[in-house]
């Protein structure tokens, strides 16, 4: 089971990560790379890192993209290198992925209900160690061990956020 | 069970995705994004040996990998902005004040 949610994940994974590079309008490569990126957050859920794929959903495909496709937005960008066939390339490919992925989904949900080995809550690959990767276990490593490393990322966080208002203020 | 290797695998070509996108694109937005992808690559790696080793350190090094990549994001595209008010384009090779 694993194995074949791998081998589905990882094979939707490389080629979202080969259309980034196939496709000429940014918007679109944006939008491959959130496929890569949630295909990611699942195989880091086959992997037990609950929720380091929680926040893979979160952060990058949700704030780090977010910002991206703003700014693609914004710029107006690859106005010019617009190919007509860009869109039917995401149609053709995207429609039935998703019709695939629903039934992939549902199909598991209704085999394996009722199955504890399969739940969300718990981690998938890794049995007798049911607090690995899960917030708990995180914080009392992050909080006690790597305690200074987060504070210092808090003061990092901080001086992206004036350098971005600084850099990306209009000249007076 | 999926071994080890395999993860390495798709790790690696991820990266290597990534590689391309970088020296192939001519758009400074899709540079950027492939290098996103190249640190998601390596995040796969991180989380792949911290289930193999049965220890979090991998994980806690995603996480300080995820905080570095959106001060990096945030200030890069901030950057991008300063530069397409300045030079009015986004390909990489007509942004050339430093050549020589």
């Amino acid at each position: 089971m694993h194995l074949v949610l791998f081998l589905i994940f990882g094979a939707l994974c490389v080629g979202a990560a080969i259309n980034l590079l196939a496709q000429k309008h940014p918007i679109n490569s944006a939008l491959s790379l959130i496929v890569v990126m949630g295909s990611l957050a699942l195989l880091y859920l086959l992997l037990g890192a609950e929720f380091v794929a929680a926040i893979q959903i979160i952060v990058y495909a949700g704030a780090i993209m977010v910002l991206f496709v703003f700014v693609i937005m914004l710029l107006n960008a690859g106005e010019e290198e617009v190919l007509p066939h860009s869109s039917r390339v995401a149609v053709s490919l995207g429609v039935p992925g998703l019709i695939l992925g629903l039934a992939i989904g549902i199909w598991v949900i209704s085999r394996y209900a009722g199955l504890d080995r399969i739940s969300i809550g718990g981690p998938m690959l890794l049995n007798g160690t049911e607090s690995f990767g899960n917030p708990t276990s995180l914080a009392k490593l992050l909080f006690r061990d790597f305690l200074l490393p987060f504070e210092v990322t808090s003061v990092l966080i901080l001086i992206a956020i004036l350098g971005a208002v600084v850099l990306a203020r209009r000249e007076e | 069970m999926v071994p080890l290797s395999y993860y390495l695998i798709l790790s690696a070509i991820l990266f290597a995705c990534g590689v391309a996108g970088f020296l192939i694109k001519r758009n400074i937005i899709t540079i950027f994004m492939s290098i996103e992808l190249m640190l998601n690559a390596v995040n796969l790696t991180f989380v792949a040996f911290a289930a193999e080793l049965k220890s979090l350190s991998g994980h806690i090094f995603v996480f300080f990998v995820m905080v570095v990549a959106a001060a990096e994001a945030a200030v890069g595209l901030a950057i991008i902005i300063a530069v397409f008010r300045t030079r009015e384009t986004l390909n990489v090779d007509r942004v050339n004040l430093l050549k020589l």
